[in-house]
Formats: structure tokens, C-alpha cells, sequence
């Protein structure tokens, strides 16, 4: 079966002019990915987990390597492709969870979480009562459906970030930290709601402060490791 | 993208089939021994948001004012998606230009003395643009500047103050339901809020990301201000002295911009 992502030394460093150095993030990076598998990062802190799941998401650009992912139209690298490109797969496919919602002003909880939908195509209502089912699921209580997150505290605005990052069903899910600051009922929501998206064969790349709480999830691992000699080129 | 060391060549699109809505190539502008622009181009595809950065003289207004039809570059091609209008625009007279941007094209401007008569009704100021269209009923006008106003969330009872009377978060709504009256294909804005108080601005921006989503309108935002580009843009141009530095997807130009220039800016705000 053709994997969901085929990563081939995939590289990172950044380039920071200021200070006329390179940052060493990782390097060598490969591995495949099939559909309803959930990959596990692990690492120590500070050693490029979350670098890399956003070099594969193309909030970083990739040094060097390719990031092979197969769509229904043939094969595409992630690493190369147009931001026009990625930009549509994110819209379509290429789901991103983070530990912070970039909540808008005056904009009500549950429109935020229902806007993925309402981009689908999928009519106000419908995705209107998608969207309390999911604020539900996920505990934030009912008086602040209407609400403006911009003023929750960081648990309810990461359960709102929660809701609107898993109600469209994506094919590949990378997942940063999602369950940091989260309380016991949500967590139990946000793993069952990732055990049925990888039933229904969401391909899951993960990391996770406390990899126990996803146990039951995790199909396979791959260990970063610091860099023995931080490279340090003058520019 | 300019290619730097670090960073990979990026390939032509292949999964986006439809065409970009606006497309302009090497257009180069010189005012006298000033270069204004520097064989600029740039494509927005249909219901993108561009954000175009820059500090004063970096030569994002005049682009804009170029997409607007308002002045023609030395040298440079511009094309808008319309089956009606195939061809370089910067090549149409200007009866033909006055038509497209009435009708096709919407602009807000940062002063509202540019884009309104300040002594006219608010909504005499959006009926002027269905005018141009050829709406010629009373009831019809009224009822489209009605209509255009409250999707700019202006409220409606004060449609016929005038906007030398208003707000200036009120004035730029005037101007957005100006703008929007006709349904563009292209809504192009220039430093919409700035000079608004905080909260003020917020209540536009919140506004235009509501237009946006409900209607797909295609956007091209210019700002110096990376907060208004970052709540709004899809993708950001860098541009500094006439030139496109970079380009990418808004949160890439933002979390791991490429240019020394880009750099600085980024870093000066967080």
C-alpha cells in the first residue's frame, strides 16, 4: 500500500543574519507513514520535535530533503511544493494542532471552531451545530459557546483550538503538545476523538509531553538526538 | 521566493488548477531618478488574501494604486481572470479603465478624504458606484447601498449622516460598503486601519475577515503593520525599495522569514 508521507533526509537549520550564524535544527530525518498510523516523536527537550513538525507543515522551509505526500492526483514534496499548494492541502488534508489558539477579536467560540466546516463548503447551520457538539465533547461549557475566547483562560482556549483543529476529518494530523494544559475530561475527549480519526485512517505524527496520556495510540517511534557538534558558520 | 542558502527552490503550483485571479509581471515604475517599483510580480489566486509589507517607500502603496489601474508602470503586464477583459489592462483607455475599476475592482484607501465625498450622504457616497453601473431607480440604489452598508456593519440608521460627521472607523466602513457595492472580483486595501484606535481597528479587521469568509472575496492588503497582516493574509510579499524580497505563506514570512530584511521586521514587532 502506498504510504500516506515518504520523508528522505529531510534537514532543517535557520539562517539568522543578525548574527551572521547557523542554527542546527536536525538532519537526515527519514521515514514513511501510512494511512491510520500514529508516529510518536520523541526527544528530549529542545532537540527539534516541534521544528519538525513544522518543517512538515511549511511553517519552516526545509534545507534539504524531500517530504513525498500522496494525494489522489499523484505525488507531491511538501518540501518544494507552492505555497499555493500547500496552502489548499491545509485547507483540504494537512491538519495542524498546536498548544495555542490565535484567538480573533470579537469573534465567538463557536464560529472559530465551526470555520473549518463553513470553509468545506458545508451550510452556516450544520456547521454551526458540528461545532457545539464538538465544544460539548470537549467540556467548554455552554454559556461560552457565544463567547469571545480571546478572554478564556488557556485551558478553555485550548479545548476551543481542540474543537476547530479535529472537526474536519484531515488525511495526515501532525500534533504538537495538544494535551498540555489540558484537564483530565478533555484529554479523555481529545484521545477518544484521535483513536476514531485514526480508525477511520488519519495518518498522526505526534509529540507529547507525557507520551502515556496516547499510549494506546502509538504505532511506532522515532528518537531526535541532539547534534554531537552544533555547526557554526560564519556568513 | 529568492533562493537562499538555507532554504529550498520552491516548484510551480500542481495541485492548484484553477487559474490566479490577478496576475502581474515585471512592472517597473521610475518617478524622475526615484524607483518606485522594480520589475514587481505577483499572482493572487481566487479568494486569496495577499498581504504586502513593507516600510514607506518600500513601493507597496504604488502597487496597490498599479492594481487599482490608478497610474501605468514604464514597463509591466497586468492581467485580471475576466473571459470580457483578455489583454494587458494597463493597455486600456481611459474610459475602459474608469468602467473596470468602478465595476470590478473595489479599493479602501487609509484617508477616507481619498475614496469619499465627505460632504455628501453616506449612502449617496455608495449609490455613486452603482450610478457608474447604470442603476438608475431611486428604490434600487438605496436598497443596494442599504444592503452594502449593513454587510460592512455600519449602522444603518445613521446612512444618510454624512461622513465628516463620522468616525473614523465609521468612515472606512463607508468606504468598504463603497467598495464591496458592486461585488468585486477584487477588493484592494490600503492601510485600512491605520490611524484607527486598537479597538477600532479590531472591529474593521474583524469585519473584513467576516466579508471575506462569507463572500470569498479575492484581497490584496497593504500595511506596515505585521499584526493587520498577520489576522488577515494567506500570503505575504515582503517589499522593500521597489522589490519583492520574499514571498511565502503568511505564517512561514512570520516564523521563519528568509531575508535579512524580512528578519529585522519580524523581529522589530514580536
Amino acid at each position: 500500500m502506498t504510504p500516506v508521507l515518504e520523508v528522505e533526509g529531510l534537514a532543517k537549520q535557520f539562517q539568522m543574519h543578525h548574527l551572521g550564524q547557523r542554527l542546527h535544527a536536525f538532519d537526515g530525518i527519514s521515514f514513511d507513514l501510512h494511512a491510520g498510523e500514529f508516529l510518536l516523536l520523541r526527544g528530549p527537550n529542545g532537540v527539534g520535535k516541534s521544528t519538525l513538525l513544522r518543517t512538515l507543515y511549511r511553517s519552516y522551509l526545509p534545507s534539504a530533503g524531500r517530504i513525498w505526500y500522496h494525494t489522489a492526483e499523484g505525488r507531491i514534496d511538501l518540501a518544494t511544493a507552492a505555497d499555493v499548494d500547500i496552502a489548499l492541502l491545509r485547507r483540504r488534508e494537512i491538519g495542524f494542532v498546536t498548544q495555542f489558539l490565535i484567538a480573533r477579536p470579537r469573534v465567538a467560540a463557536e464560529d472559530i471552531v465551526a470555520e473549518p466546516l463553513r470553509r468545506a463548503g458545508i451550510s452556516a447551520p450544520e456547521a454551526l451545530e458540528e461545532a457545539r457538539r464538538w465544544l460539548a465533547e470537549f467540556g467548554v461549557k455552554r454559556d461560552l459557546w457565544r463567547a469571545y475566547p480571546t478572554t478564556f483562560s488557556g485551558g478553555e482556549q485550548q479545548k476551543v483550538n481542540l474543537a476547530r483543529a479535529l472537526i474536519l476529518p484531515q488525511r495526515l494530523l501532525l500534533l504538537d503538545e495538544p494535551t498540555a494544559s489540558l484537564d483530565a475530561g478533555a484529554r479523555s475527549a481529545l484521545v477518544r476523538r484521535l483513536a476514531d480519526l485514526k480508525a477511520a485512517g488519519v495518518a498522526m505524527i505526534g509529540v507529547f509531553h507525557h507520551p502515556g496520556d496516547v499510549a494506546g495510540l502509538i504505532d511506532r517511534d522515532i528518537e531526535l538526538t541532539a547534534k554531537e557538534v552544533p555547526e557554526d558558520v560564519a556568513v | 521566493m529568492i533562493a537562499t542558502e538555507t532554504a529550498l527552490a520552491l516548484q510551480a503550483p500542481q495541485l492548484m488548477t484553477t487559474p490566479p485571479l490577478l496576475t502581474m509581471t515585471g512592472v517597473s515604475r521610475r518617478y524622475g531618478d526615484v524607483v518606485a517599483l522594480q520589475d514587481v510580480s505577483a499572482m493572487v489566486y481566487p479568494g486569496e488574501v495577499l498581504g504586502i509589507v513593507g516600510e514607506s517607500g518600500s513601493g507597496k502603496s504604488t502597487l496597490l494604486r498599479m492594481m487599482n489601474l490608478e497610474d501605468t508602470p514604464d514597463t509591466g503586464d497586468y492581467r485580471l481572470a475576466l473571459p470580457d477583459l483578455p489583454g494587458n489592462l494597463f493597455d486600456l483607455d481611459r474610459f475602459a479603465r474608469r468602467m473596470l475599476c468602478a465595476t470590478r475592482i473595489g479599493i479602501v484607501y487609509q484617508n477616507p478624504h481619498v475614496g469619499l465625498l465627505m460632504q455628501h450622504t453616506s449612502s449617496g457616497n455608495v449609490a455613486e458606484r452603482l450610478l457608474i453601473a447604470g442603476e438608475r431607480s431611486f428604490a434600487a440604489l438605496r436598497g443596494r447601498a442599504r444592503e452594502a452598508l449593513d454587510a460592512s456593519e455600519f449602522p444603518l440608521e445613521r446612512m444618510d449622516a454624512r461622513p465628516i460627521e463620522l468616525s473614523g472607523g465609521m468612515q472606512q466602513r463607508v468606504q468598504l460598503a463603497k467598495a464591496i457595492a458592486l461585488e468585486p472580483v477584487l477588493l484592494l486595501l490600503d492601510e485600512p486601519t491605520t490611524g484607527l484606535d486598537v479597538s477600532v481597528q479590531a472591529l474593521v479587521l474583524d469585519t473584513l475577515k467576516r466579508l471575506q469568509r462569507d463572500r470569498a472575496i479575492t484581497m490584496v492588503i497593504v500595511s506596515h503593520d505585521l499584526g493587520v497582516i498577520r489576522t488577515m493574509a494567506d500570503r505575504v510579499m515582503v517589499m522593500r525599495r521597489g522589490r519583492v524580497v520574499e514571498q511565502g505563506l503568511a505564517d512561514q514570512i512570520f516564523q521563519d522569514p528568509q531575508h535579512d530584511y524580512t528578519q529585522q521586521l519580524v523581529h522589530a514587532k514580536l
